[in-house]
């Protein structure tokens, strides 16, 4: 479009303020982009409180690039200098353990919120047609926020990071035939190593957060193409206006950039009484033996994930070794996150949202949602936690029997969603959206 | 080969560790013997107990540990002036500037002692209070170790009662009427397996030695995180500023939506 066609900006109530917009606008599509993103991208209206975590996670995501920068500028990612560099951030540096502290409990804080997003995705099928690629684009944010965790955990160079790095590396040997040489590859070295912390370090520092924002583009693109879903789970665009507005959506600036500021001091709230009063969460976001350097040559007794890797541990551990192998339980794991990419598809209900499916629907999402917190808390605790069934059950323990159990259930709920999600009662969907 | 046998090595040790136990996420039960422990009565804004604390780590602590991540000046912040901790607490000549390090090789330490003894500076945070107060209070004397003495918290440690002329010697008396197996429950009489009797009394009484370790833990527990007690300070503002913006925003919301139906 040539310059000259755009008319020129008016309205911000300053001469010199317009000019310079319209110099800017007729050299790139500055006003276009607010209208198409912000002033004009019609939202539903109904929102609820489901709908914050999205924005939300994007603000962590702004919390954890910028307190990264300023940690970088004093961490050193060497193994001899590591995690005295961390102490000293926390001592010496001016506001370093304020940094610190927003960046370790941003982590946990980022999985809050895209656990809740995913959560309002399967309540109210916003994975379902035409928003697959959302959904898709979102499974590989969070495959690669998990990876950013992983990275990102070693950097201290505590037990922790040391001995939980480990363990994730050696899943990759369980690998038939490959896995030794591939662990070796992702180490760098034969043990994990000042190779591989100087390795990690630039995959959390550059490479992934590169693909995150790349990711997260995508993500919102595509949802601005096929417009948002809603707590209704129907289509806003059936019913316009003359000018192509639809009647039930609301411009996202002004009313819901007004309505996530309050969600943001909430959520702002919460975030400080963690960071200012229990920086640790009782040794779920910051683990107590993390505060023991590094030692290769002595395994801590207990080694476990943070708590947001737990439920695929407890399923990693759950499986039985198979031919002496651990690889069945690797496979277990990796489908049962892999698996999310097919949830658009294995969704064959005629409704999306949760308000006008049937009972089998809503059975089935309990269910998950108390397996996978039974499976997260088991993960972060040892198997021996609940005891040991009596010698009618070869005095099994009572944790690694409910695991199996929750993990039988965690996979049943994906692979019979085609089936019970067709057969279900699903109530009529409401022409207009409600409240 | 011998990348493979590595590996192999890597995994199987893994294989075994990762179902064997995992990390319960609680410093109370971070004690190795299942040793119930002792609540420690510390008091972070308490500045006279922990210069205390600090005069007691100095002492007996500083020689075989470092804590390498703090600075000396920094005990300023407990109401001291650097002349003071110069004359009171710097012993080996070090500058007031200079970060708390022992002159003891870890070469050294461990032909003395078996293993170095770790730097103390986030010892609080890896342990706890609550197993600092019970260890430093548990030990006893043991003919069978190299050092002469054992601990009920941390079973055959390497390390000697540093505090020993402070607390005194006590010896583990086990009584016949119970049966074996149970011994280290017996702490505080619970179980009335095992006693810990005083033999020969040190410098303090019983009372004055559990203050002392009090204070020292307190001071640990400092140091562990100098600025827990400005982030604690710093919070309360914050939240103060937020729980007063919430209702402006709340307003600004209701202004804007009062038209959507």
């Amino acid at each position: 479009m040539a310059a000259a066609e755009k008319p020129p900006v008016t309205g911000t109530g300053s001469a010199a303020l317009d000019g310079a917009l319209t110099w800017v606008d007729q050299r790139f599509p500055l006003i276009s982009t607010w209208k198409a993103h912000l002033a004009e991208y019609y939202a539903p209206k109904n929102f609820n409180f489901w709908y914050y975590f999205g924005g939300l996670a994007m603000l962590v995501l702004g919390i954890q690039i910028v307190t990264g920068i300023f940690l970088t500028m004093n961490y050193k990612p060497d193994a001899n200098l590591a995690f005295a560099s961390v102490e000293y951030i926390m001592r010496e540096v001016p506001g370093g353990w304020f940094i610190r502290y927003m960046h370790s409990t941003g982590a946990s804080a980022f999985f809050i919120c895209v656990y809740l997003h995913m959560f309002r995705a399967l309540l109210y099928g916003s994975h379902r047609k035409p928003r697959e690629l959302i959904w898709i684009f979102g499974v590989l944010i969070y495959l690669l926020l998990m990876g950013e965790a992983f990275f990102g955990y070693l950097l201290p160079w505590g037990q922790m990071s040391y001995w939980g790095a480990q363990v994730i590396i050696n899943l990759f040997s369980a690998i038939p035939f490959i896995g030794p040489d591939l662990s070796l590859w992702i180490r760098g070295d034969y043990v994990i190593s000042d190779a591989t912390l100087n390795r990690f370090f630039a995959l959390h520092v550059i490479a992934l957060p590169l693909a995150l924002l790349g990711l997260v583009m995508a993500h919102l693109l595509a949802l601005h193409e096929v417009g948002s879903n809603n707590p209704d789970g129907i289509e806003i665009s059936k019913h316009k206006d003359a000018k192509g507005v639809p009647l039930d959506g609301i411009p996202f600036h002004p009313y819901y950039t007004v309505k996530d500021i309050l969600g943001v001091v909430v959520f702002l709230i919460v975030f400080s009484i963690i960071v200012f009063f229990t920086p640790e969460m009782g040794g779920y976001f910051l683990e107590y033996n993390n505060f023991v350097p590094a030692d290769p040559l002595k395994t801590p007794a207990h080694i476990a994930p943070v708590w947001y890797f737990t439920p695929y541990y407890s399923i990693l551990r759950g499986v039985p070794p198979m031919f002496n192998s651990q690889f069945p339980g690797v496979v277990a794991m990796g489908v049962s996150v892999m698996v999310l990419f097919a949830l658009p598809w294995l969704d064959r209900s005629p409704v999306k949202s949760i308000r006008y499916r049937g009972p089998y629907f809503k059975g089935a999402l309990a269910a998950f949602v108390v397996v996978f917190l039974i499976l997260g808390y088991l993960g972060t605790e040892t198997i021996t936690v609940w005891g040991q069934f009596g010698p009618w059950l070869d005095n099994a323990d009572r944790a690694t029997v409910v695991a199996r159990i929750c993990t039988v259930v965690y996979f049943l709920f994906f692979f019979l969603m085609p089936w019970y999600t067709k057969v279900d009662k699903t109530k009529p969907e409401p022409e207009r959206v409600t409240h | 080969m011998k990348k493979l046998i590595t590996s192999l090595l890597l995994s199987a040790a893994v294989l075994v560790a990762v179902p064997a136990a995992l990390f319960a996420p609680s410093a109370v039960m971070a004690s190795e013997g299942g040793v119930r422990l002792d609540r420690a009565p510390i008091e972070p804004t308490d500045v006279v107990s922990l210069q205390s604390g600090a005069r007691t780590f100095a002492n007996y602590c500083l020689n075989c540990h470092s804590a390498s991540l703090m600075r000396w000046n920094r005990l300023t912040e407990l109401g001291l002036n650097e002349s003071q901790i110069m004359d009171n607490l710097i012993f080996d000549g070090s500058k007031v500037g200079d970060l708390m390090n022992v002159s003891m090789t870890k070469k050294d330490a461990r032909k003395w002692f078996g293993a170095a003894p770790p730097d103390l500076s986030v010892i609080a945070r890896a342990r706890g209070a609550d197993w600092l107060y019970s260890y430093l209070r548990g030990f006893y004397r043991d003919p069978a170790r190299p050092t002469g003495w054992n601990n009920y918290v941390f079973e055959n440690v390497g390390m000697p009662n540093p505090l020993w002329q402070l607390q005194g010697e006590r010896v583990r008396v086990e009584h016949a009427v119970m049966k074996g197996g149970e011994a280290k429950e017996g702490h505080g009489g619970a179980a009335g397996t095992v006693k810990y009797e005083m033999v020969k009394p040190g410098s303090l009484t019983p009372v004055q030695y559990d203050e002392t370790v009090r204070d020292l833990v307190n001071f640990l527990v400092y140091m562990g995180e100098p600025a827990a007690t400005t982030r604690k300070q710093i919070g309360i503002f914050v939240l103060l500023f937020l729980l007063a913006l919430w209702p402006l925003v709340y307003l600004l919301k209701r202004e804007f939506w009062k038209d959507v139906h």
